[in-house]
């Protein structure tokens, strides 16, 4: 599992591509946006820049992979800790992309969060949640012949109900709001993500085995 | 003969819904007055389409553990159906709404939440177009079909408790109700079998497409 992920970190010059996508991105709004926007608007705008670029990194976890390699993976290891590789993989490099996504978008468009913890752990938790759940799409996506589309097709109106509950959190970070509604979006997240962790741990040996 | 008392029942509740809906005494409510006879339409559409999606889920879990692709076909035709009367309570719906909220389409959670089903199952009908081989698109189907399932409930049941916002809809927020406690027994006498007439006739629809897809893949492999 391990070597799995050392494998994975060998296509560094993907995560750079990444990179420049994100900055690039950020860049982009800053250039439409100008100045500080409402708290909302910025919330929401962050989460859907880190969406589109998880959407793009992940993706390719399982499609950039040439039929030849994944019978080599096929042949090493197990599928159960294929996909846990996987998952912790692209939610790490999820984790780093939004705290850089972060970085730049805080330098260019301002920087209105006021309680850093919660705004933190919303961060943790959605890179955690994106990575897992995306993870899982693109393996069935990876399945259809490496057709970007039916990535975003398939991952979107699933995705939602969790960034929903992720853009909920966040937006009390940023406002500095410190209620009791807090552990409540936390343990939904945190819930939603082990039984996603779980579903896709059940389900991924029926797509692999293919 | 044989089988077809199901049908016939199917029809005849329905038949008695649109009949008793329209014609039987409603209990008058501010606000809602005569359009509470959206309830025998819009909901047991609803909960037939629920019905539909569930019996979908457990057909591409048996189609996992099994390996029957008769039971994959089911599971298709299953969403097809239950697309069909979600659009079907979507619309009836947007009807009703725009009637007494004066607009088809408002941000409320259930709203939201049958937007995000209406997409996952067109989705998951695209996914099935989208690949060719007949074993590989079933289990990627079915195991697209239980994941996107477990999210659409969490979906549904979840988030609106949470956001604490109230729903629009009658019975949630104290909003005049046609919920458990409001509804009469000259409705109750109506609403039940809607809701089994609507689940029966989704399910003969079912059968036939079935038996069409029979037809089909017989003619295509002679």
């Amino acid at each position: 599992m391990y070597k799995e992920l050392l494998l994975e970190w060998k296509q560094k010059n993907a995560f750079v591509g990444i990179l420049i996508y994100v900055i690039s991105t950020v860049f982009l709004t800053y250039f439409s946006f100008k100045r500080i926007i409402s708290p909302e608007t910025y919330n929401a705008l962050f989460w859907i820049i880190i969406l589109f670029t998880g959407v793009n990194t992940v993706s390719r976890s399982f499609m950039q992979e040439s039929e030849e390699r994944q019978l080599y993976y096929y042949q090493i290891a197990s599928p159960q800790g294929i996909i846990v590789s996987k998952m912790l993989y692209n939610s790490l490099i999820m984790l780093v992309l939004t705290l850089i996504a972060l970085g730049v978008y805080v330098t260019f468009l301002g920087n209105p969060i006021q309680n850093y913890n919660l705004f933190f752990v919303a961060i943790i938790l959605g890179s955690l949640g994106l990575g897992i759940i995306l993870s899982m799409v693109s393996a069935i996506a990876s399945k259809t012949g490496n057709n970007p589309t039916i990535m975003a097709i398939l991952s979107f109106p699933i995705i939602l109900p969790f960034l929903n509950t992720l853009i909920g959190l966040s937006s009390n970070g940023i406002n500095g709001i410190d209620s009791a509604q807090n552990l409540k979006f936390i343990i939904v997240l945190v819930s939603m993500n082990a039984i996603v962790a779980a579903l896709s741990y059940i389900l991924f040996p029926y797509l692999w085995r293919d | 003969m044989k089988g077809m008392w199901w049908k016939l029942l199917g029809i005849v509740l329905v038949l008695y819904a649109i009949i008793g809906g329209f014609l039987m005494p409603v209990p008058s409510m501010p606000i809602l007055n005569e359009t509470i006879r959206n309830t025998y339409f819009h909901i047991p559409m609803w909960f037939a389409m629920m019905i539909l999606m569930t019996a979908s889920l457990v057909n591409s879990i048996q189609y996992l553990s099994s390996g029957n692709l008769k039971k994959d076909t089911l599971a298709s035709e299953t969403i097809n159906v239950a697309l069909l009367l979600g659009f079907l309570g979507l619309f009836t719906g947007m009807i009703w709404a725009n009637y007494t909220w004066g607009t088809p389409w408002t941000n409320d959670v259930k709203l939201n939440g049958t937007a995000v089903a209406i997409l996952i199952y067109v989705a998951y009908i695209i996914l099935r177009g989208s690949l060719q081989d007949e074993h590989r698109r079933a289990k990627v189907a079915a195991v697209y079909n239980i994941f996107s399932f477990v999210m659409m409930m969490l979906f549904i049941n979840v988030i609106p408790r949470l956001s604490g916002t109230d729903s629009l809809h009658p019975g949630n927020g104290g909003n005049p109700a046609f919920g458990e406690y409001d509804m009469n027994s000259t409705m109750r006498m109506v609403f039940y079998p809607a809701v089994i007439g609507w689940t029966l006739i989704g399910t003969w629809i079912v059968s036939l497409r079935m038996r069409i897809n029979k037809i089909e893949n017989k003619l295509f492999y002679d």
